[in-house]
C-alpha cells in the first residue's frame, strides 16, 4: 500500500541526512556540514510545530519565542560560566549540557504552558493573533535585556561539551548529535501521535465540540500538547545556542515564527516527518535563490503559493494516499 | 423500576433577548423509557437539549439528573456522570475511521488520557468495545471504513454508536432521522426500538410515525412551552395539541 512508500520515504530520508556530512568531506566541502546542522535544528523545531498545527489544528504564530527561550536559557547560562560572572547567589551558571538542555526544555515549556493557558481560551483567528502578542512580547522583552546583549544579542563561550563525550566544536561529531535528537523527535512524535493522548488532541482539531460532548475536558489535553511542542521547540533552541556561540532576539523575530509555519504547510502537516522535508526545502531555498537574483523573494513566493496550491498535503502528501483528508497516517 | 426518575427539569427558563426560547419547562424522564419531545419548528427543541447536555446555561430552573442538581456543570462533566448526546448536523471524526471514532468514545470513559507511549489502535481495551457496540448498531461491516467513505444513514448509526460507547445512562437524540431516506429511517427506528428498554432516551423528532412507534411518553413544546405531556395516546386526543400543532385532520 501507500504507507510503505511512505516508510521507504522516511528510510531513505534519514539514510541521506545520516549520510551527508560524510559525502561533504568526500567532496571537500566540509564547511557545509555546519549549515546542514543548521537546517536540522530547524527541522526539529519544524516537527515540534507541527505537533500542534498539524495534528491539534491550533495554528501558534509565535513558535519562535519558545526556540528562542530555549537558546537564550543555554546562551545566559553558558555566559555566566564562561565570564565567572554570579548568575543567582554564587552560583556561576554551567556550560554542562545535562543541566542547560533540560533547563531550556523546562522553561520553554513552561512558558509555553502559561501562555497556551490565557490562549487557548480563543479560537482560530484570534488564537494565532494571540499567540502572535505573546511572541512580541517575548522578543521585546529580550531585545530590552541589556545585560544579555539587548538587540546586538549575546556572545558566549561555546565550548560546550556534551554529555562529556561529544564537543559541539567539532562539527561532524555536533552534526550527529542533532541528527540523533531529530530521529529521537521523530520517533517520540510518532508514538505520541498515536497514543490516546494523541487521539484525543487529533479529536479535538477534527471536532472539538463533540469531544466534550464524549467527555473529554480537551482544554487540558490541548494545554499539555501546546507545551509539550513548545518544550521541544526549547530543545531546539539549546541545540542552535551551542551551534552559533551566538544569540540575539532577531531568532525570535515574529517571521521567524512564519518561517515554521511555511515549513510544516509546505512540507504536509500532521506528517512529522513533512516539516523535516518542509526545512530542508525552505532552507536550501533561502540559501541559494539570493545566488541567482537580489529579487529572490519574488521567485520564492509563487514556488510556495504553487506548492500550497498543487500539493495541499505538502510534498509529503506526494508519497501518501491521495483520497483522505485527515492526518492520521501511520 | 419503571417510575424511577433519571432527568427532572424543574421550570427551565432560556431567554435571548426578547425571545423565551425555553419558558418554565418542566419535565421529566424515567428510567429505561424513550421520552419525544415534538413541536413545530422554532419551538426550542434544540435549545432545550443544549441545555439538557449543559452546552447552554438556562436563565433560571433546574436540571436534575440521577438524583443530583447538574446545572451548574459542564458538557464535558455531564458527559462523564452519562448524558450522551448525538447532534442534529451528524459530527464524527471525518478523517478517522468507524472504529477509530467509536474507539475515542470508549476512551473518553476509561480514565485520563495523558497516556503518551502505547500505540491506542493497538490496544485491545479501547478496540473490542468499539467493535462490539460497532455490531450492535448495525455496522458490523464497516468497522475499517473512512468516516467520509460512509453513507449519510451509516454516519447517524455511528453518531448513536458513539453515543452508546461512552456508557451513557440518558441518550439525547436530536433529530436523528434529519435529511435521511425512507428506507435509512427505517432501519435507524428498528435500532432504536432494539435498544428501547436497554437505554433511556429523549428523543427530539420531526418525523412523527418514528416518534409514536417508539416514544412512551411525548412532550409537546409549542414557543419554548410544554403544552401537554403524556402517552402516545393521549397526545393523539389532546385538544390543544391538536390545535396548536398537529392540525385538526389526521395525527
Amino acid at each position: 500500500m501507500n504507507a510503505d512508500r511512505r516508510t521507504w520515504f522516511v528510510i531513505v530520508l534519514l539514510a541521506l541526512l545520516a549520510a551527508l556530512p560524510l559525502v561533504a568531506v568526500a567532496t571537500g566541502q566540509d564547511y557545509q556540514i555546519g549549515q546542514f546542522r543548521r537546517i536540522l535544528i530547524f527541522a526539529i523545531a519544524a516537527v515540534s510545530l507541527d505537533l500542534i498545527l498539524g495534528y491539534g489544528g491550533m495554528v501558534c504564530f509565535g513558535h519562535a519565542a519558545f526556540f528562542g527561550i530555549g537558546a537564550y536559557v543555554v546562551a545566559i547560562l553558558n555566559w555566566h560560566a564562561g565570564r565567572e560572572v554570579p548568575l543567582v547567589g554564587d552560583w556561576m551558571g554551567t556550560n554542562n549540557v545535562l543541566v542547560t538542555w533540560p533547563a531550556a526544555i523546562l522553561v520553554s515549556g513552561g512558558i509555553a504552558a502559561l501562555i497556551a493557558l490565557i490562549s487557548l481560551r480563543t479560537t482560530g483567528i484570534y488564537f494565532i493573533m494571540i499567540t502572535l502578542a505573546f511572541a512580541q512580547m517575548i522578543y521585546f522583552f529580550f531585545v530590552s535585556l541589556r545585560a544579555y546583549g539587548g538587540d546586538d544579542g549575546l556572545r558566549f563561550d561555546g565550548d560546550t561539551v556534551a554529555f562529556g563525550l561529544i564537543d559541539t566544536q567539532d562539527d561532524m561529531a555536533f552534526y550527529y548529535l542533532v541528527f540523533a535528537v531529530l530521529c529521537a523527535v521523530l520517533y517520540g512524535g510518532r508514538r505520541l501521535v498515536n497514543s490516546r493522548f494523541g487521539m484525543v488532541v487529533q479529536g479535538c482539531r477534527e471536532n472539538e465540540r463533540r469531544m466534550k460532548a464524549l467527555g473529554f475536558p480537551t482544554t487540558r489535553y490541548k494545554l499539555a500538547a501546546f507545551a509539550i511542542a513548545g518544550a521541544t521547540a526549547g530543545l531546539a533552541g539549546a541545540l542552535f545556542a551551542a551551534h552559533e556561540s551566538y544569540i540575539s532576539p532577531s531568532i525570535m523575530h515574529w517571521t521567524r515564527s512564519g518561517d515554521l509555519i511555511v515549513m510544516v504547510v509546505l512540507g504536509g502537516m500532521g506528517t512529522l516527518v513533512g516539516p523535516v522535508v518542509g526545512a530542508l526545502a525552505f532552507l536550501f531555498l533561502e540559501k541559494t535563490l539570493p545566488d541567482y537574483t537580489e529579487h529572490w523573494m519574488v521567485v520564492f513566493g509563487p514556488i510556495l503559493l504553487l506548492l500550497v496550491l498543487f500539493a495541499r498535503r505538502g510534498i509529503f502528501g506526494w508519497f501518501g494516499p491521495k483520497d483522505d483528508g485527515g492526518g492520521n497516517g501511520h | 423500576m419503571a417510575t424511577e426518575t433519571l432527568l427532572s427539569v424543574d421550570r427551565l427558563v432560556k431567554r435571548f433577548g426578547g425571545l423565551t426560547a425555553t419558558d418554565n419547562v418542566t419535565l421529566d424522564v424515567r428510567r429505561g423509557e424513550i421520552h419525544a419531545i415534538i413541536g413545530p419548528n422554532g419551538a426550542g427543541k434544540t435549545t432545550l437539549v443544549a441545555q439538557l447536555a449543559g452546552e447552554l446555561a438556562p436563565n433560571g430552573g433546574t436540571i436534575a439528573f440521577a438524583g443530583r442538581d447538574v446545572t451548574p456543570l459542564r458538557v464535558d462533566a455531564r458527559a462523564r456522570l452519562g448524558i450522551a448526546r448525538s447532534y442534529q448536523i451528524t459530527s464524527v471524526f471525518r478523517g478517522f475511521t468507524a472504529l477509530d471514532n467509536v474507539a475515542l468514545a470508549v476512551q473518553a470513559q476509561d480514565g485520563h488520557s495523558f497516556r503518551f507511549w502505547r500505540p491506542a489502535r493497538g490496544e485491545a481495551a479501547l478496540r473490542e468495545p468499539a467493535r462490539a457496540i460497532l455490531e450492535r448498531v448495525g455496522l458490523a461491516a464497516r468497522v475499517d471504513a473512512k468516516v467520509s467513505a460512509l453513507a449519510h444513514g451509516e454516519q447517524r448509526q455511528l453518531e448513536i454508536a458513539m453515543a452508546l460507547a461512552t456508557r451513557p445512562r440518558l441518550l439525547l437524540l436530536d433529530e436523528p432521522m434529519a435529511g435521511m431516506g425512507k428506507e435509512e429511517s427505517e432501519r435507524l427506528t428498528r435500532l432504536l426500538a432494539k435498544l428501547k428498554g436497554e437505554e433511556t432516551m429523549l428523543l427530539v423528532e420531526h418525523d412523527m410515525d418514528v416518534v409514536f412507534a417508539l416514544a412512551d411518553r411525548i412532550s409537546v413544546l409549542v414557543y419554548g412551552r410544554v403544552i401537554a405531556t403524556g402517552t402516545p395516546a393521549e397526545i393523539r386526543a389532546d385538544a390543544a395539541v391538536r390545535a396548536a400543532y398537529l392540525g385538526d385532520g389526521d395525527a
